[in-house]
């Protein structure tokens, strides 16, 4: 039986309402296209601090954090970066009120010696008013900027060799939190991929220890890296992760979100548009109204500044693995839409935001890391669309960056793609020079720039959806050449873009319309006799 | 191997050619002179600042012209002075780091300044650079005469000279990196393929936007 969440369009239906960046576009599909929509949100923990003590008072697989405290000694908190959860969530944020509890719980026992570290790995540094929008303004006027700060994966003398793994992985962390008697990590797990040994052995490290994993070849292998047990980059970090755990002493505390992304007016977004009340039409018509006639900057604006009222679904702590367990069946729970045979066909909306772009404009090659890395991704089993289908996604492909947090993108888009797409070509002859570049380094360590080789990693992302994607087909692009950089096609209208999908399509082609966000993941099983491979 | 090649004054140091003359004029061998100096530069001020806003390369002329009858010895005896309470106390706070990161990846680094040479060669043994190349006073009899050595480091000479080091030392301009805060410095970051503002002023920080060049700050974290 097909799950509610998977609706088959008629002649009647209404169109469809799909995110191209910051605007909101209508398109109408042909009848027979699937359209699969997220699940409805779970419900949130009616207490989230008491669900947080009982958690680490009744942890999986330890001691509970009280029994692992003396006084005098050394701690060192890891907080998860502002990449998650997407957009923000409204305050407080579940890790002001981990941390809340946590740090009393540090001072009742006599811990003084505690520093609270972003750990950012390779991304941005945080700004001081978004450190203070997660951890709060009581947390961040004690500890800011001397006790709580984010990692610098580039201090000379701030990183610390903890070991290798079997197959001669470095493991190189960050120094305090090595040197330290206990690592609490906080985490808030937006998605699968989140979370576990990648935490504290992604998280603190830097670039040695992310090089076995962030390359075109493990990412080849991952299907999906949103499955962690088909994912080779998680095996990898799983690896690491072990070393680290067997040298370090690591308390994980884990969170889960629902999907509630949208606030109340606009929470139909959520729903099949056939079932849209009158209000929720006009509210519809009036929002599309007034981001088709505000400037790109202020729709910009507006989405990124309106917080989610995310709900905690979840709180688990004590060892990673068996943590992570659990965490990753509630994200599963949450975003698993079953859905019946592949598509030959994918369509799916672009929005506006990715983990690598808060308070930043989606450049070009995040748009790649959105279609190529996160959709393709989106699927457990089997993917969603068939070996050699189509995407056909909507996005403006603006040639436009950051110029403070992106700068190392600008170079690698116009410098290094117009000579090759080849993620191999791009890893072997340029991610060393990238690495190296001085005033990328400097931009990363005291300005708010992603690392130099981040836009490398970006393009391996999409690594295992170019090589399994047969065509991308981008509708509504404001220009030619970026969509040509990346290697997509383009076209004027959706309609346009079916035609010409269908082109190398079987007849009667399955389409399918993945209506994100919020975030779901499909899991797709291909019924007997069916064509489509993994 | 790159090299990378490091305006100073506004770049790694928050003051400028000014400010090193001034402790010169100060500091002269009486104090009848040294306020017949000042007096005389008061009365040029109007006159440096036309030649600031018409061209660097003139406005390095017109300030220099004031070291005219001063002697050698004493420009060199107080040039130990000078750096350290002119430039030392100015330097940025993250003009090492940079500077060390460039050389720990193996880059030559270079300083291109219109300041004076003595005092460069002080700048960069401190901060660690390994070349200098920037103005030198014309003696006789060992005297300054107010008129610099040609060639005049400033605007698109920097441009320049930058080429020629890098021919001769055997640098791809390509791989090459130039750090400038100024607008007068365009020439020289753009024959390299690695530029990048630091500091920069106004016209320069809209330029490096429109380039996209990097743009970074070594006088604080933004």
């Amino acid at each position: 039986m097909t799950h509610p969440c998977v609706v088959t369009l008629d002649r009647k239906s209404a169109p469809r309402v799909l995110f191209a960046g910051d605007r909101l576009v209508e398109v109408d599909l042909p009848a027979g296209s699937r359209v699969v929509y997220p699940k409805q949100p779970l419900a949130g923990l009616k207490d989230p601090d008491a669900a947080i003590r009982y958690a680490i008072n009744h942890p999986y697989n330890s001691d509970p954090l009280h029994a692992k405290l003396f006084p005098g000694m050394k701690v060192t908190i890891a907080i998860d970066d502002i990449s998650l959860p997407l957009p923000p969530m409204k305050r407080p944020d579940v890790r002001e009120r981990v941390l809340t509890i946590v740090l009393d719980l540090l001072s009742d026992h006599g811990v003084d010696d505690v520093e609270m570290i972003i750990a950012t790995s390779v991304h941005r540094r945080m700004r001081d008013w978004e450190v203070r929008h997660i951890v709060g303004d009581k947390i961040f006027n004690a500890y800011w900027p001397k006790r709580l700060y984010n990692h610098d994966a580039e201090d000379p003398n701030g990183m610390k060799s903890v070991g290798e793994t079997e197959l001669g992985e470095p493991v190189v962390l960050n120094r305090r939190a090595v040197e330290s008697d206990l690592i609490i990590y906080v985490n808030l797990n937006l998605v699968p991929m989140d979370g576990g040994h990648k935490s504290v052995a992604v998280g603190l490290c830097g670039y040695e220890s992310l090089k076995p994993h962030h390359n075109p070849r493990v990412m080849r292998k991952c299907h999906s890296y949103m499955d962690p047990k088909s994912s080779e980059l998680n095996t990898v970090v799983v690896r690491q992760g072990r070393v680290a755990n067997k040298a370090l002493n690591v308390f994980t505390i884990e969170t889960t979100i629902n999907n509630n992304m949208f606030d109340k007016p606009l929470s139909f977004l959520h729903k099949n548009e056939d079932d849209w009340s009158g209000n929720e039409k006009l509210a519809f018509k009036a929002m599309k109204y007034a981001l088709d006639r505000t400037p790109s900057h202020l729709r910009q604006e507006i989405f990124q500044r309106v917080p989610s009222p995310f709900e905690i679904t979840g709180v688990f702590a004590g060892e990673t693995e068996a943590v992570h367990a659990k965490t990753l069946e509630r994200c599963f729970e949450q975003y698993c839409v079953p859905i019946e045979g592949q598509a030959d066909i994918l369509v799916s909306g672009v929005p506006y935001i990715s983990p690598y772009n808060i308070n930043a404009y989606l450049n070009p090659l995040l748009v790649q890391v959105m279609v190529q890395g996160y959709l393709h991704n989106m699927y457990r089993g089997n993917p969603l669309v068939k070996k050699g289908g189509t995407v056909i996604f909507m996005h403006p492909c603006s040639d436009r960056f950051d110029h403070d947090q992106h700068a190392p993108y600008v170079e690698f888009v116009h410098r290094l793609l117009p000579e090759t797409r080849d993620a191999m070509v791009l890893h072997k002859k340029y991610e060393e020079e990238f690495s190296k570049n001085p005033a990328y380094l400097q931009m990363y360590r005291k300005g708010h720039a992603y690392h130099p080789v981040h836009p490398f990693f970006m393009w391996y992302w999409g690594e295992a959806g170019r090589q399994h994607i047969g065509r991308v087909i981008v509708v509504g692009a404001d220009n030619e050449y970026i969509p040509k950089l990346l290697g997509y096609e383009t076209a004027k209208t959706m309609h346009e873009a079916l035609e010409m999908a269908k082109d190398t399509a079987p007849k009667s082609p399955d389409i399918m319309c993945f209506h994100l966000p919020p975030i779901m993941m499909g899991e797709v099983s291909i019924p007997k006799g069916a064509g489509g491979a993994s | 191997m790159p090299a990378s090649y490091f305006d100073v004054d506004g770049t790694l140091v928050r003051t400028n050619l000014v400010h090193p003359t001034l402790f010169y004029l100060l500091n002269q061998a009486t104090p009848g002179r040294t306020l017949g100096r000042i007096a005389k530069a008061l009365l040029d001020a109007p006159r440096l600042a036309y030649a600031e806003l018409r061209d660097r390369r003139l406005f390095n002329e017109a300030l220099y012209e004031h070291f005219r009858g001063m002697s050698e010895d004493r420009l060199l005896t107080l040039a130990d002075e000078a750096f350290d309470k002119v430039l030392k106390p100015a330097i940025y706070p993250y003009a090492r780091e940079l500077v060390t990161r460039c050389h720990d990846e193996g880059h030559e680094v270079v300083i291109v300044s219109g300041a004076l040479d003595f005092l460069m060669q002080r700048f960069a043994k401190h901060i660690g650079a390994d070349t200098v190349i920037a103005n030198r006073l014309e003696f006789m009899h060992g005297l300054a005469t107010g008129r610099m050595i040609p060639p005049v480091v400033a605007g698109p000479t920097k441009a320049v000279l930058l080429r020629e080091h890098a021919r001769r030392n055997g640098h791809d301009l390509e791989q090459c990196f130039a750090f400038s805060d100024s607008y007068s410095d365009v020439p020289m970051l753009s024959v390299v393929g690695h530029a990048s503002a630091v500091n920069p002023d106004a016209a320069l920080s809209r330029l490096a936007r429109a380039h996209r060049w990097p743009i970074l700050h070594l006088d604080r974290s933004p």
